[in-house]
């Protein structure tokens, strides 16, 4: 059966409420902490953010803790600018980048999880090989039988634009781990971003293998398991629509049947 | 710990090749249903207070057991296939899986079969 409550070990347990900063203008954080040395439950840590010494982001507030409280505190961080992926979490309830989500959208305490239904590396940090693994499944690279030309492969303007709207995934797998299909079967379910990065190749003009593609994805779990719940384009950060991307596929699917 | 590369883990047993019958059938079905259903309902207004004489004569008439046979093939159809998608979402077992898949298949099977054949019933006399 799918597992609907955490296993003991898991379950969380109230934290250290780390000693307040100086300053008038301070906002509460409740993050989510666990160590894999030691045989500790994960509990959630409480700090306070002096937010006139603080930049406009929960980024920003995370650097701040870290610098100036607690230097222990772990996640992934990198471009600051929504375009590396790195610093994807659960905030407020939402998957999304710490780096592009303003403390002013918040309202109330600013409550910060790994992404859900992830093993957990360390506090904020999820084990992402099953969902890169995932995506190298997929082949996402041009894949041709015709010799290479020359020059480059050519592509038509209007071709060119029906990659608008995939080509900016940033593989931050906020999607996927917002779908309870996901979740529930993320094992075999190859989930919203990895289905929207396939259908960037199947819809690209100069790829030769549209046909394996289809065959490689048409499986009652790889494709399927989409029930159209649309957490994930709910959840991405950069506006994109997974869900409608695999509708395409589906439509693929039945197109080569009919 | 598995020794298994994360690739061999998520390639698993390769693609079923299959999949799109299914979903096809569900969507085929659920059209199908619009009217079958509304019809149903209207059909069971209409009735509502009849005799058991005027209710056989309706319901066993050519058009009558005709549209409530393949309302309960087309309603019973999709309500396995159905049912299928939600074990396969929620049970992880695969022996439990698959006695729930068989299970869920007799079940409908029987009821399409009981209710056709009362269908017939009333259709023929007898």
């Amino acid at each position: 059966m799918v597992q609907l409550t955490l296993p003991k070990n898991s379950q969380m347990k109230q934290g250290k409420t780390w000693d307040k900063p100086t300053g008038s203008n301070l906002r509460e954080f409740r993050i989510y902490r666990w160590n894999p040395d030691g045989d500790g439950n994960p509990q959630v840590d409480t700090y306070h953010v002096d937010m006139d010494d603080c930049g406009p982001m929960v980024l920003d507030a995370l650097i701040w803790i870290k610098s100036n409280i607690d230097p222990t505190l772990t996640f992934r961080r990198s471009c600051r600018e929504g375009i590396c992926g790195s610093c994807a979490m659960n905030i407020d309830g939402t998957n999304t980048l710490a780096c592009t989500k303003g403390m002013e959208e918040i309202d109330g305490d600013v409550k910060i999880y790994p992404l859900p239904h992830l093993p957990v590396v360390k506090d904020l940090v999820p084990d992402l090989t099953n969902f890169y693994a995932q995506h190298r499944s997929i082949e996402p690279w041009l894949k041709t039988t015709t010799p290479s030309p020359e020059k480059e492969w050519k592509q038509s303007e209007a071709d060119r634009e029906k990659l608008d709207g995939l080509y900016e995934c940033i593989l931050c797998a906020c999607c996927s781990t917002s779908c309870p299909s996901y979740w529930w079967n993320g094992d075999r379910y190859l989930g919203p971003a990895v289905l929207l990065q396939s259908y960037r190749w199947l819809i690209d003009s100069r790829d030769e293998a549209t046909g394996e593609r289809l065959d490689d994805l048409e499986d009652p779990f790889r494709l399927y398991r989409c029930h159209t719940i649309m957490n994930c384009a709910q959840a991405c950060p950069k506006g994109l629509n997974p869900a409608k991307a695999i509708a395409e596929i589906k439509k693929m699917m039945v197109e080569r049947r009919v | 710990m598995s020794m298994r590369t994360p690739l061999k883990t998520i390639r698993y047993l390769g693609s079923a090749k299959d999949g799109t019958s299914h979903f096809w059938q569900q969507r085929l079905t659920a059209v199908a249903n619009v009217p079958l259903v509304i019809g149903f309902v209207i059909l069971v207004i209409m009735l509502s207070g009849a005799t058991h004489a005027e209710f056989v004569a309706t319901a066993g008439s050519p058009l009558g057991a005709v549209f409530l046979i393949a309302a309960v093939l087309s309603v019973t159809w999709h309500m396995r296939l159905g049912m299928q998608v939600v074990i396969e979402d929620y049970i992880h077992s695969e022996g439990l899986k698959i006695v729930l898949i068989l299970g869920n298949t007799f079940f409908t099977a029987a009821i399409a079969l009981v209710s056709v054949f009362s269908i017939l019933k009333l259709s023929f006399g007898g």
